[in-house]
C-alpha cells in the first residue's frame, strides 16, 4: 500500500486539536491528523515525546485536557472498545494464568472473537500455550500480548513500542507479524521510537517531538522533501583532517564521518585526491533518524 | 453474566494455583484457629462478675464495691443482662429497685457462693430469681469471633490486595481495553473471594468441631446467611480501600487501619461489656462486631432469624454503602 492509494480512502479516525497536560508538562500539544482505513499509520519519537499518551487518549484510557477524537466520524461509543484491539507498552498478564486460558478469558469478554486456532496460528503461540503468562520470555510475551489484541477480530490495531525490549531476531519476527496483520486490512496505529521500524512497516507518519508534531506524510515523501543528497560515510579512524577543509558539509557521527553529498563521485574523488584510506567507505541514504536530527537537533534515541 | 463468570473462574483458578496462599488458607489457617483457640480456652477468669441492673428507681446502695476480686459490670438492659446470667457469663445480676432482688444460675457455683456474699454482706431482704441455662464455655464464645477474624484477614486481603497488584501491573489497564465494565470486574472478583471465603470458612468450622466440640445451638442455615452477608460487608469494605489505591505499600497500611481496630474492638477475643461507652459505640460502626454478634446468639442462643434482623440490617446497609461509594471512586489506572 502507498501513499497515493491512501489518498483515496476512508479516514476511520480522526484526532483533533489533542491538548494534555500533566500540572505544568504540556505531555500533548495541540495535536491533529487523521488515520486513513486500512493504513499503518506510525507515531514516531524520542522517549517523553508524548507518543504513549497520544495513543492512550486516542484508545480511550485516558482522558485529553481538551480536542476530540472522531471515531468513523462520530465520537466514540461502546462499540469502540469492541471494534479495536490495543496492545499496551507494559501490561502484566494475571499471575498464574496459562497461555490458553489467558485466550480464553479475553476472548469471553468480548461479544463476537475470532477463532483462537486461528490465533496462535498467526502470532506462533503453539510451544507455550501451557505455560504460565509470568514465565514466558519478553518475545513470547509480546506475541501473546499482540494475540490478546486481536482475539476480537479489531478493525484497528493499537500498538504501543511493541518491540522495545526485544532482541533483534524477536524484533524482525514480531514486524513480520504486524505486515501479516497488514495484509488482512486492518487499519495499525503504531508507536515507536525505532526509525526502521517505521521506515519498514508505517504508510504514514507523523513524528512528535516534546508534544507537537514536526513533520507528517509517509516515509519516502518525508526523505524526499527534506533530503536531497546521501551520506558517504567514513570511520573516524581512517579520516585524517579537518572535515571543515571539505568541499560538502560533514559532520562527526558517533562512529564515522558523514559527508553529505548529491554527487558521490566528486566526493569519493575528493577523498582520494586527499590520501584518505576508503576502506570502511559507506554510501547510506538518509534515515528517519537523519531527519529527526534535522528537524530537532537531537537524535531519537538521545 | 458471561464475562463475570469467565473473570469469576479465572481468579479462581489463580487462587488455588498459588500454593503460598491455598497453604495458608486450607492448612494453617485451620491449625492457627485451633491453636489459638485452645491457647485462649485455657485461660481462667479468676474474678468474679456481678452485674449490676440500673434502673430510673434504682436507689443507691453500695454493694461489694470494697471487694477486689468481683468485677461489678453496670448494665441498662435487663433482657441482655439475664441472657448472661443463663449462659454463667455473669454470676449474679442484682437490681436495687425495690423490692430489691437478684438473680443467679442454680448451676453455677460462683453465682451461689456471690449469693451468700450478698446476702450476708448487705440488709436486705432480698428476692431470689432463678434462671437456668448451661454454662457456655470460653470455647464456645470465643470460636464466633475467631472464624470471624479469618473471614476478615480472608475478606480484606484477598481482594483489595489482590485489585490493587492489578492497578499497579496494568492488569487493571488491559481489561479496561475490553468492553468490560466496571461493575461487572467487581462483582466478578466479589463473587470469586465470596466462594473462596465460605469454602475455606466451612472447613474451618468442620475441623473445629471435629477437634474442640464447640457449642452449636442454632440453625447452620441461618449460620451461612450470616456468612454470606458478613463476607460481602467486609468484601466490599475492601474494594472500597482498593478503588483507587495504586500502591501495595499504602494498600497494606489501609488494611491494617481496618483490621487492628476490628480485631480489637469487635468482642472477638473479649467482650466489651465493661469498656467506655464510647468505645462500646465506636465498635457498633466496625462490620466485624455486627457479624461475630449474630453468629454468637445463633450458635449460643439458638437465636432465629428475626432475633438478628437488626445485625443483618446494618451489614447490608453497610455493604450497599461501601459498595456505592466503591464503585463511584473506583478507577481502571492512577495515571
Amino acid at each position: 500500500m502507498d501513499a497515493i492509494h491512501l489518498g483515496y480512502m476512508t479516514t476511520i479516525l480522526e484526532v483533533q486539536n489533542l491538548t494534555k497536560s500533566f500540572r505544568s508538562l504540556k505531555a500533548v500539544d495541540d495535536v491533529s491528523f487523521s488515520i486513513p482505513q486500512g493504513a499503518c499509520f506510525g507515531l514516531l519519537g524520542p522517549n517523553g515525546a508524548g507518543k504513549t499518551t497520544t495513543i492512550e487518549i486516542i484508545e480511550g484510557i485516558k482522558k485529553p485536557c481538551s480536542g476530540e477524537i472522531l471515531y468513523k466520524g462520530k465520537p466514540r461509543d461502546r462499540k469502540f472498545s469492541e471494534q479495536t484491539g490495543i496492545q499496551f507498552q507494559s501490561t502484566a498478564l494475571m499471575d498464574y494464568l496459562k497461555t490458553h486460558e489467558v485466550l480464553t478469558l479475553f476472548a469471553k469478554l468480548y461479544p463476537h472473537s475470532q477463532p483462537i486456532d486461528r490465533l496462535i496460528e498467526l502470532c506462533q503461540l503453539e510451544e507455550f500455550l501451557d505455560t504460565y503468562a509470568t514465565r514466558l520470555s519478553g518475545g513470547q510475551r509480546q506475541r501473546l500480548l499482540l494475540a490478546v489484541a486481536l482475539i476480537n477480530d479489531p478493525e484497528v490495531l493499537f500498538l504501543d513500542e511493541p518491540t522495545t525490549g526485544l532482541d533483534p531476531q524477536s524484533r524482525r519476527n514480531f514486524w513480520s507479524l504486524i505486515r501479516d496483520i497488514k495484509s488482512q486490512g486492518k487499519t495499525v496505529l503504531l508507536t515507536t521510537h525505532y526509525m526502521e521500524e517505521a521506515e519498514l512497516l508505517c504508510d504514514q507518519l507523523v513524528i512528535m517531538d516534546k508534544g507537537k508534531i514536526i513533520a507528517d506524510g509517509s516515509p519516502e515523501t518525508l526523505l524526499r522533501q527534506y533530503f536531497d543528497h546521501s551520506y558517504v560515510c567514513i570511520d573516524q579512524r581512517d579520516f585524517h583532517g579537518d572535515i571543515s577543509a571539505l568541499t560538502n558539509p560533514a559532520e562527526e557521527r558517533e562512529d564515522c564521518i558523514a559527508i553529505a553529498t548529491n554527487t558521490v563521485e566528486k566526493t569519493l574523488a575528493e577523498l582520494v585526491s586527499l590520501n584518505i584510506n576508503l576502506r570502511s567507505l559507506r554510501v547510506k541514504n538518509p534515515s528517519l533518524d537523519d531527519l529527526f536530527l534535522k528537524l530537532t537537533g537531537h537524535r531519537l534515541r538521545e | 453474566m458471561k464475562k463475570i463468570l469467565a473473570l469469576w473462574m479465572a481468579r479462581n483458578r489463580e487462587y488455588y494455583r498459588d500454593k503460598g496462599s491455598l497453604f495458608w488458607s486450607f492448612v494453617a489457617t485451620p491449625f492457627i484457629v485451633i491453636v489459638l483457640a485452645v491457647a485462649f480456652s485455657s485461660e481462667s477468669q479468676a474474678v468474679f462478675r456481678a452485674g449490676l441492673l440500673i434502673t430510673s428507681s434504682s436507689t443507691q446502695i453500695s454493694i461489694f464495691t470494697e471487694e477486689p476480686a468481683i468485677q461489678l459490670i453496670e448494665y441498662t438492659d435487663a433482657q441482655e443482662a439475664l441472657r448472661r446470667v443463663r449462659f454463667h457469663q455473669l454470676d449474679i445480676l442484682i437490681t436495687t429497685e425495690t423490692p430489691l432482688r437478684y438473680w443467679v444460675n442454680p448451676e453455677s457455683a460462683k453465682g451461689r457462693l456471690l449469693e451468700k456474699l450478698l446476702i450476708s454482706d448487705t440488709t436486705g431482704p432480698w428476692q431470689r430469681e432463678e434462671i437456668k441455662g448451661q454454662p457456655i464455655r470460653y470455647i464456645d464464645w470465643v470460636i464466633p469471633g475467631i472464624l470471624a477474624m479469618n473471614m476478615m484477614f480472608s475478606g480484606l486481603w484477598g481482594i483489595g490486595y489482590v485489585i490493587v497488584r492489578y492497578r499497579k501491573n496494568g492488569v487493571l489497564k488491559r481489561l479496561q481495553a475490553t468492553p468490560l465494565r466496571a461493575w461487572q470486574f467487581l462483582l466478578s472478583q466479589a463473587f470469586s473471594r465470596l466462594f473462596i471465603m465460605l469454602s475455606v470458612t466451612l472447613l474451618v468450622f468442620i475441623v473445629c468441631d471435629v477437634f474442640l466440640d464447640f457449642m452449636m445451638v442454632g440453625s447452620h442455615l441461618l449460620l451461612l446467611l450470616i456468612a454470606i452477608v458478613g463476607n460481602l460487608a467486609i468484601i466490599s469494605l475492601s474494594l472500597l480501600m482498593a478503588a483507587r489505591t495504586a500502591s501495595e505499600e499504602l494498600a497494606n497500611g489501609l488494611l491494617n487501619l481496618i483490621s487492628v481496630p476490628m480485631l480489637l474492638l469487635s468482642e472477638l477475643w473479649f467482650s466489651l461489656d465493661d469498656a467506655p461507652q464510647w468505645l462500646q459505640d465506636f465498635s457498633l460502626m466496625l462490620p466485624l462486631t455486627h457479624l461475630v454478634k449474630a453468629a454468637r446468639r445463633v450458635m449460643l442462643e439458638g437465636a432465629g432469624f428475626t432475633d438478628i434482623i437488626p445485625q443483618l440490617g446494618v451489614l447490608v446497609i453497610m455493604t450497599l454503602l461501601f459498595v456505592t461509594l466503591a464503585g463511584i471512586m473506583f478507577r481502571w489506572h492512577n495515571d
